[in-house]
């Protein structure tokens, strides 16, 4: 488990943050710009000493103030994927993976010099300069080279960002492979919650310098910290389900989700993969009456289990689907219509389709 | 009457050649602690001792040579002390003009390679501490690298400024013909001596030819380092 409770005063704000994450697993620092992510983590790596606080990793005390303790960061055996990458520009990729590598010598192998480079499809660019890689290859050595280095927790400071939309398709499948294949626990700064729903498995929400909620992903996906963050047109809940079935074209899914199926629109999963889906709120919609002749794939009966105003001019409806919670963005006006109240029953509707691009599998099925 | 080239430029040349590497090769060291302290190093004093380094370039080269006579000469106690314990001699001595030509060349030395030292990407020196490199570790293979280009520049553009020093060299060491008569002195005794005209033209043209080398090879160099560091 990484604990984490510092407190740093920035010029431009305080840093006054703490949460504990499970480990092994993805944490994903999530907020705006400036909200102190990067500032953390390099808190944890030790290349910024807190002005008091503590940080550990298990047992292990890498920062203590009260104790004076404070390992340098060469001693901490914590990869960093900078957003620039910074390979060294006087060395070859196989010279910028093995400087890691030569340098871990004492500590125990986790991955191989082989694996990295089948890992994260850098065969053909060993001999390669820095300048001559694109940037989705940047940062896939830079990960390899952090790899390499046989580190204990790796830490990504938005890996992606300087990366155009296709160039982020390049890193991002590695990431997940990663995270599937390698028991390295990671903690990924992030302002795209697309990111954080593909990769992380637990959600630190920062916003100004503080911590505004951490947990699960599914549960953080109902916070209304995390809504003010991602806005009205992002929010939904985020569900995670088991795969029944696949339709014969393999388009769509039949997923288990709490007592209840979902039809969904997702590709390259198998029967038996867990995937984690999120349902846009305004790609919700409700009914008081059980409905026919519409194209809609799925209607699930449910229940209302509150009513809030969700900050941007419309109502957010939390629906009990079975056991899971599904939130439903409506007007105001289509709210009276219905004169929805808590523990009514109605429908739930969702299109198979709504999900595209928004469902991913957590782990491989059989 | 001359047979070119005679034996007195020859001796020249070679002595001209021998006391800029040795210069170079003495002040390099220093000229990089020099750089580092004043780019990296936050210490009381520190623009005294920007200047201290910079006053070469101001001072009179007399003043210079004379003031390491003051310091190191035959009775001067840090002389007498070298002399007993090692056995160095500096004062008319071929040594003694290198270092006068270290002593007048180091600004130029520091100077390249502070500029070459603050475009190191600190960044990279950070990504190479969560690597697991210690800080001579980084030093040695990440910032000495880089900053290659500025250590070269400055070597060669010393070198080639140690060939053609004059004052320091004569105040401090004399001018011995085969000893401490480089380039520039064997010019003056030849523009001294009513026979000398046409000697002193042809180490005039030797000198210009010595130092046009010297920038061309630098630039040239520093080029292909830059692109073998990939900028």
């Amino acid at each position: 488990m990484l604990h984490v409770a510092v407190s740093k005063r920035r010029p431009e704000f305080l840093l006054e943050a703490s949460f504990t994450a499970p480990l092994p697993g993805v944490t994903a620092l999530f907020g705006r710009s400036g909200s102190g992510k990067t500032t953390l983590i390099n808190l944890i790596s030790g290349l910024l000493a807190p002005d008091s606080g503590e940080v550990r990793v298990g047992e292990e005390v890498l920062t203590d103030t009260r104790r004076g303790i404070d390992i340098p960061v060469e001693q901490r055996r914590i990869g960093y994927v900078f957003q620039d990458a910074r390979l060294f520009p006087h060395l070859s990729v196989a010279g910028n993976l093995r400087y890691g590598a030569r340098r871990a010598r004492a500590a125990a192998v986790l991955i191989g010099f082989e694996e990295v480079v089948a890992l994260l499809g850098l065969g053909a660019l060993l001999q390669r300069r820095p300048r001559e890689l694109s940037g989705g290859e940047r940062q896939r050595v830079s990960l390899g080279r952090a790899l390499l280095s046989q580190p204990r927790l790796l830490l990504l400071d938005e890996p992606l960002a300087s990366l155009d939309v296709a160039r982020r398709e390049e890193v991002l499948p590695y990431l997940v492979a990663l995270r599937d294949r390698l028991s390295i626990p990671m903690v990924y700064v992030s302002h795209e919650f697309d990111e954080v729903l593909r990769l992380a498995t637990h959600l630190v929400l920062l916003e100004s310098g503080r911590v505004l909620a951490e947990g699960p992903v599914s549960e953080m996906s109902l916070r209304p910290e995390l809504q003010a963050i991602i806005g009205p047109e992002l929010v939904g809940a985020v569900l995670e389900g088991v795969v029944t079935r696949l339709d014969a074209q393999q388009r769509s899914a039949e997923v288990a989700v709490g007592t209840g199926t979902l039809q969904v629109s997702v590709r390259g999963v198998r029967v038996g993969a867990r995937i984690r889906l999120q349902l846009l709120a305004r790609d919700v919609i409700l009914a008081t009456q059980p409905v026919q002749g519409l194209s809609v794939r799925n209607a699930l009966a449910s229940t209302v289990v509150a009513i809030a105003d969700d900050g941007f001019g419309a109502v957010l409806v939390r629906l009990d689907v079975g056991g899971a919670v599904v939130l439903a963005r409506i007007t105001q006006a289509a709210l009276e219509a219905l004169r929805l109240r808590p523990g009514d029953a109605v429908w739930t509707l969702v299109k198979a389709v709504s999900t595209r691009g928004h469902a991913y599998q957590l782990t491989p099925g059989g | 009457m001359y047979d070119f080239p005679s034996s007195a430029e020859l001796d020249a040349l070679r002595l001209s050649l021998e006391v800029a590497l040795r210069s170079v090769t003495l002040s390099l060291p220093f000229a990089l602690l020099a750089a580092w302290l004043l780019t990296r190093v936050h210490f009381p004093g520190r623009t005294l001792f920007d200047a201290f380094v910079h006053l070469p370039v101001v001072l009179p080269p007399v003043a210079v040579g004379y003031t390491l006579l003051l310091l190191l000469g035959a009775r001067a106690p840090l002389g007498i002390w070298l002399r007993s314990h090692f056995g160095i001699v500096l004062p008319f001595t071929t040594a003694g003009a290198a270092l006068a030509t270290a002593v007048m060349t180091f600004p130029l030395m520091v100077r390249a390679m502070r500029l070459s030292l603050e475009g190191v990407d600190r960044g990279l020196e950070d990504a190479a501490r969560t690597l697991g490199a210690s800080p001579l570790d980084r030093f040695v293979s990440v910032t000495l690298p880089l900053m290659l280009p500025g250590i070269l520049a400055g070597a060669v553009t010393a070198f080639a400024a140690g060939l053609g020093e004059f004052g320091a060299v004569i105040t401090f060491a004399s001018n011995l013909p085969g000893v401490t008569r480089t380039l520039p002195l064997a010019l003056y005794t030849a523009m001294q001596s009513p026979a000398g005209d046409a000697l002193a033209l042809r180490l005039a043209l030797l000198s210009f030819a010595l130092g046009l080398a010297g920038l061309l090879v630098a630039e040239v160099l520093v080029r292909r380092v830059r692109r073998y560091l990939g900028r």
